[in-house]
């Protein structure tokens, strides 16, 4: 019994420890997953992660510090060409490890410089120049044939899977891992790096100065935060896990090419993290399986139903559409925070017995219309004060009067 | 000589292209606060009308009259329907509907016309004949715009939408319908949008996507001229439209989505809020 308690304490006590039991967990189920898998499925949950990885760097973005970024496709790009750049054939053995930071230094780099920008927008100044930047960024490789590539884009030689990997994989499962899957586990293995990275962030200092700014700017800045350095900070460390997942990507698609970082891969990657819940990473982590899996199902239903195959192709775009304009319209925590406030509120009644005061306040009417403005902060349906500072996602807490 | 003219005029054009496209935005950005990256497949869908109704053997002029009529009604129905809820609300929230809006039409078109390339007739069927296409264009431009400031100048309904833009609480007690106000102005700027679909469109190709770059670009402009003015949207627009021309025929053409990032950026650092921007407080 006293052992329980003790447990328990630490696990709600030591947010490190916590953070790297989850992480452990992951590990484990990722090499159980991978091993009972086929390799097409490896593949496929290889993209999941690095389509995970991205997410999660945007959700911390969005979703704890408020800025919106519609370019984190463009900085996938970053990571993916420098990642393509230093693995041009077998000869050059840059081990992968340097590889994959080589790709997040320079999208570091980049992403301060564009963050530092971003820092002084606000809501769709930002979203505008962003955007920008995810358009932009494409004509550059296509602007420097020679050393870019061009529409082609720069092939990537994957090293030789390392002995002790072998080694390792066999010791584990009886077996060799094939190449999709040892690519498989780097890109969950970053995942899990980057997700207990970010994680351990939003928790400390450096998260609560971003949720500070984003939930009012002059209380923070009264509070001697500095908003500008928190805004660079939370953009450049979005930027670091976007390069991770690009490295990800060109790594298992072989292939470094504008026609993979379009302004679509952008959209995607925020619905992704919409669907989800803004601010989790669990959200971003299901908003990503989402988008991996989705389409597959969804076009196969569509050629069932008698779609030809380009029809059929545009079918899952026009779902994960669709599920994102209902999901800010009926349910703006998204699916884990939609899932997190239910659990919440079953406990409060528990505890009450009986159903709580929502806190929402009324919508205000005036000359019979029903479209008032409401001067509350969240829709009466999610409103729930208990989640406090961590409520997930920017959607519902950062509501400011902005009529004019 | 000869080509930094002819790469001036083709500024120019491509210019009041993105203004009208900028002025759009702004119509909505005034009313409501919003702004609506769903501006391109909005027009892009309209523009599909025409061509069903064209390729149905009618006459252009019906189709191009359909389709305006479809931009109004789409405009009035996403704002009543879609839009509504969101509006008074998070920047981010909007700025998300809008964006799974714009994959929606995006993808609706897709699945209904397919994603290949089909011709849109020109007006007068002046193939060839730039020049005379272009003007066509510009008029066509002029004339909308000129309609639009005789509107919001001196009518009644022009009045009450300026009013319910200010001050939606003072509106309201006065008297003014500001919802009904909002879906009017929502679908006038999906009006003018369709209208510049139409006219890029105008023997060119069509697709799902003709209008995505239209899209970042008319937003750029918006932004340079700041959201809130429309002279600076119609200003912004022959600015980019010119120095993204001379770019793109003095350096090379992929570069001009980077020219738009530099300039936005060179324009927002100095001025956060666009060109024209008032000085402005924000609500703490």
């Amino acid at each position: 019994m006293t052992r329980l308690t003790l447990v328990r304490r630490l696990w709600s006590d030591s947010t490190l420890l916590r953070h790297l039991l989850v992480a452990v967990l992951g590990v484990v189920a990722i090499t159980a997953v991978l091993t009972a898998v086929s390799d097409f499925r490896s593949v496929q949950l290889a993209e999941m992660a690095y389509l995970g990885t991205a997410a999660g760097g945007l959700t911390v973005l969005t979703g704890l510090n408020g800025q919106i970024s519609l370019g984190h496709g463009a900085l996938m790009a970053f990571g993916a060409y420098t990642t393509a750049l230093l693995l041009p054939d077998l000869e050059a053995s840059t081990p992968l490890v340097l590889v994959v930071l080589a790709a997040v230094l320079v999208t570091l780099a980049v992403g301060s410089v564009v963050g530092v920008a971003a820092a002084r927008l606000h809501g769709p100044y930002l979203a505008g120049a962003t955007v920008a930047l995810a358009v932009a960024v494409p004509g550059i490789a296509l602007f420097y044939k020679q050393t870019l590539g061009g529409e082609q884009g720069i092939p990537v030689v994957l090293p030789p899977t390392p002995q002790w990997a072998l080694d390792a994989g066999y010791y584990l499962t009886g077996t060799d891992p094939s190449r999709s899957k040892f690519v498989a586990y780097v890109a969950w293995l970053t995942l899990i790096a980057t997700f207990f990275l970010l994680a351990n962030l939003s928790r400390s200092r450096v998260g609560r100065r971003w949720r500070a700014v984003r939930d009012d700017e002059v209380a923070a800045e009264l509070a001697g935060i500095n908003l500008g350095r928190a805004r660079v900070s939370a953009f450049m460390v979005s930027a670091a896990a976007a390069g991770a997942a690009g490295a990800m990507l060109a790594i298992s698609v072989r292939l470094a090419a504008p026609g993979s970082f379009t302004l679509t891969l952008s959209l995607t990657l925020l619905a992704a993290v919409v669907l989800g819940g803004l601010g989790s990473l669990t959200g971003a982590l299901l908003g990503a399986a989402l988008l991996t899996f989705l389409p597959q199902v969804v076009t196969d239903l569509g050629t069932d139903a008698g779609l030809d195959n380009i029809q059929a192709a545009e079918l899952a775009p026009l779902v994960y559409g669709l599920v994102m304009v209902l999901v800010v319209l009926l349910a703006p925590l998204g699916i884990a925070g939609t899932l997190r406030s239910l659990m919440l509120r079953h406990r409060h009644q528990d505890r009450h017995r009986g159903p709580t005061q929502t806190t929402g306040q009324t919508t205000v009417q005036t000359t019979g219309q029903t479209t008032g403005q409401t001067t509350g902060q969240t829709t009466p349906q999610t409103t729930d004060q208990a989640t406090g500072p961590d409520t997930p996602g920017a959607i519902s807490t950062t509501s400011k009067g902005t009529s004019p | 000589m000869q080509q930094a003219l002819n790469t001036a005029l083709g500024g120019l054009t491509l210019g009041m292209v993105y203004a009208a496209f900028a002025l759009a935005l702004v119509l909505i950005w005034r009313s409501t606060r919003i702004v609506n990256f769903a501006q391109a497949p909005m027009a892009m869908i309209t523009t599909y009308v025409a061509l069903v109704i064209i390729d149905a053997g009618h006459s252009y002029w019906l189709g191009f009259s359909a389709a305006l009529l479809s931009g109004l009604l789409l405009g009035a129905v996403l704002e009543r329907v879609v839009i509504r809820p969101v509006e008074g609300k998070s920047h981010i929230n909007a700025v998300i509907l809008t964006l799974g809006l714009f994959i929606v039409l995006h993808a609706t078109a897709g699945v209904i016309f397919g994603n290949e390339f089909s011709s849109f007739q020109a007006p007068f069927g002046v193939r060839g004949f730039k020049v005379g296409e272009r003007t066509i264009a510009l008029t066509g431009f002029g004339v909308v715009m000129g309609l639009l400031v005789l509107l919001f100048r001196f009518t009644d309904v022009g009045l009450r939408m300026r009013a319910s833009a200010y001050n939606q609480e003072v509106a309201r007690l006065l008297g003014v319908k500001v919802g009904r106000m909002l879906t009017l102005g929502w679908a006038l700027a999906a009006f003018v949008g369709s209208l510049s679909g139409l006219l890029i469109a105008g023997g060119n190709l069509v697709h799902p996507g003709y209008m995505d770059s239209v899209v970042v670009f008319g937003f750029v402009a918006a932004v340079l001229g700041g959201l809130d003015s429309p002279v600076g949207a119609v200003i912004g627009g022959l600015v980019l439209g010119l120095s993204l021309s001379f770019v793109s025929g003095y350096v090379g053409s992929q570069l001009v989505p980077l020219a738009a990032l530099a300039i936005l950026m060179l324009v927002l650092t100095l001025r956060p809020g666009g060109l024209f921007s008032h000085a402005q407080a924000r609500r703490v």
